[in-house]
């Protein structure tokens, strides 16, 4: 599936070593968990209709990427192996109660606004697929690595998904309207002119069309991506 | 000693641990946190009342508005008498209408009705939580009457999980302006208002409906006559 799941060894490499640098890179583009890898798109097709809740949900996915993965991988040699998949999900299942009390004391409305998205971090495959294949096999420093190059692979995706979205279906960038006033009969700006809000832009097949065009993208920059068949 | 990782033991041994480790670390979170959480889920609704009465607010200055337009608050029972000397959880804001609603414990009989009493622009309305059934989950809202009792002058709705562009519009404004005007009776009669999904929402007693969120406005329609008859008892009483 990846390079990155190769197990990093060398006792004393520095801390940013070339090898290092890669875990972070590689997913943010050539091996990126939404584009590439393609894990992931039922959050992406959810809660891109706005950025701020975009941003939110990346922030708390790499909450519990980073923390994920350094638990597992301190753990990685303690836990048995038949029930090491049980006890991942306990891990990931209890960050995200973590990121969900904490966003429902100190940011309410995100919290409203992400409702059970949320707890649905839980069935990330991105996540438990990290977890899986990197952490229960390499050490701490470079698992924590990996979650963040992973984690702002995906959130830099999910941002741009919404920006798109939030551009064309609503005309606002982070709940501010940027052409214009559209209330009927007080059209200001672009509106005036007869421009529209392409309400098909919230609907959630248009998050996948919108990553479709990504991958597209992504793809004729570098022909190394495209599938043989 | 060399213990075998891969036997029944330790396997349990560890998984014990987890769970308890992780039990302990998520209530001691769940119960630090608490005020803030209960703080927040009160500003909330204080910001709902106001919004039936039409006073726009944020989570800042929630509370403070909530002090300015609600004057008094009191609690009735189903029979449409007043409760005096409740306990403190019962008091008007206190009191869980929804959790009372879902509690199949408690009788309809027993059920403790709130009302807020409000004065916004030297009117005097009355703010009404009412609860009821949605096609998912519960729904709940809170009706704002006229001081002739039997306007409805506000309302707000919320739901937990109506399906997103159908039922789950009946937290939209649209939605709940239609409600405005309508009268809980008439002739000093209670008399119920109707849902309706084809098209005669202008005709008296009778509010529009939203296309494909039909069993959601119906359950808006159960809530709002059902509450509000049991207010409606207090009310013609007490005029």
């Amino acid at each position: 599936m990846s390079k990155t799941e190769d197990k990093v060894k060398a006792p004393s490499e520095p801390l940013f070593s070339k090898k290092n640098r890669r875990l972070i890179t590689d997913p943010l583009s050539d091996n990126n968990p939404i584009t590439i890898q393609v894990l992931g798109i039922c959050s992406a097709l959810a809660i891109t209709v706005q950025v701020e809740q975009a941003f939110w949900m990346s922030i708390s996915v790499i909450f519990v990427m980073v923390f994920g993965n350094l638990v597992v991988s301190l753990l990685r040699n303690l836990i048995p192996s038949r029930v090491r998949i049980i006890v991942q999900l306990v891990i990931v299942a209890s960050l995200v109660i973590i990121v969900n009390e904490s966003l429902q004391a100190f940011v309410p409305d995100v919290s409203e606004k992400l409702s059970v998205f949320v707890g649905l971090i839980i069935t990330n495959c991105i996540i438990m697929g990290r977890f899986e294949a990197f952490a229960m096999a390499n050490k701490p420093w470079p698992s924590i690595l990996d979650a963040v190059g992973n984690a702002i692979g995906y959130a830099w995706i999910l941002v741009l998904v919404a920006l798109v979205r939030e551009v064309l279906g609503s005309g606002k960038i982070w709940g501010a309207s940027i052409f214009g006033n559209n209330l009927p009969g007080e059209e200001s700006g672009l509106y005036a002119i007869g421009y529209m809000n392409n309400n098909m832009m919230i609907l959630p097949p248009m998050a996948l069309i919108v990553v479709g065009i990504i991958i597209w993208v992504q793809r004729s920059m570098n022909k190394e991506l495209v599938e043989e068949n | 000693m060399q213990v075998n990782k891969d036997g029944n033991g330790y396997t349990f041994a560890f998984s014990i641990i987890l769970v308890i480790v992780v039990g302990v670390i998520l209530s001691s979170l769940s119960l630090g946190l608490k005020d803030r959480k209960d703080a927040n889920v009160a500003v909330k609704k204080k910001m709902n009342i106001l919004s039936a009465l039409g006073v726009e607010s944020t989570r800042k200055d929630g509370s403070e508005k909530y002090d300015q337009y609600i004057k008094d608050s009191y609690v009735i029972s189903h029979t449409g008498v007043l409760q005096e000397n409740l306990p403190e959880e019962k008091q008007a804001f206190n009191l869980d209408v929804q959790k009372q609603f879902r509690d199949k414990t408690i009788k309809v009989a027993d059920r403790l009705y709130p009302i807020f009493e409000a004065e916004k622009d030297g009117e005097k309305l009355f703010v009404l939580p009412v609860v009821g059934k949605g096609l998912w989950g519960p729904i709940w809202g809170f009706v704002a009457l006229a001081d002739d009792y039997e306007t409805i002058v506000g309302t707000s709705f919320d739901h937990k999980g109506e399906t997103p562009g159908l039922g789950a519009e009946i937290s939209q404004s649209f939605f709940e302006n239609r409600y405005n005007g309508e009268k809980i009776a008439i002739d000093g009669t209670f008399t119920p208002i109707t849902v309706v999904q084809n098209g005669t929402g202008s005709e008296t007693q009778k509010v529009d409906g939203i296309t494909g969120g039909t069993i959601t406005s119906k359950g808006v329609e159960r809530m709002v006559n059902e509450t509000m008859e049991v207010y409606y008892k207090y009310f013609s009483k007490n005029k």
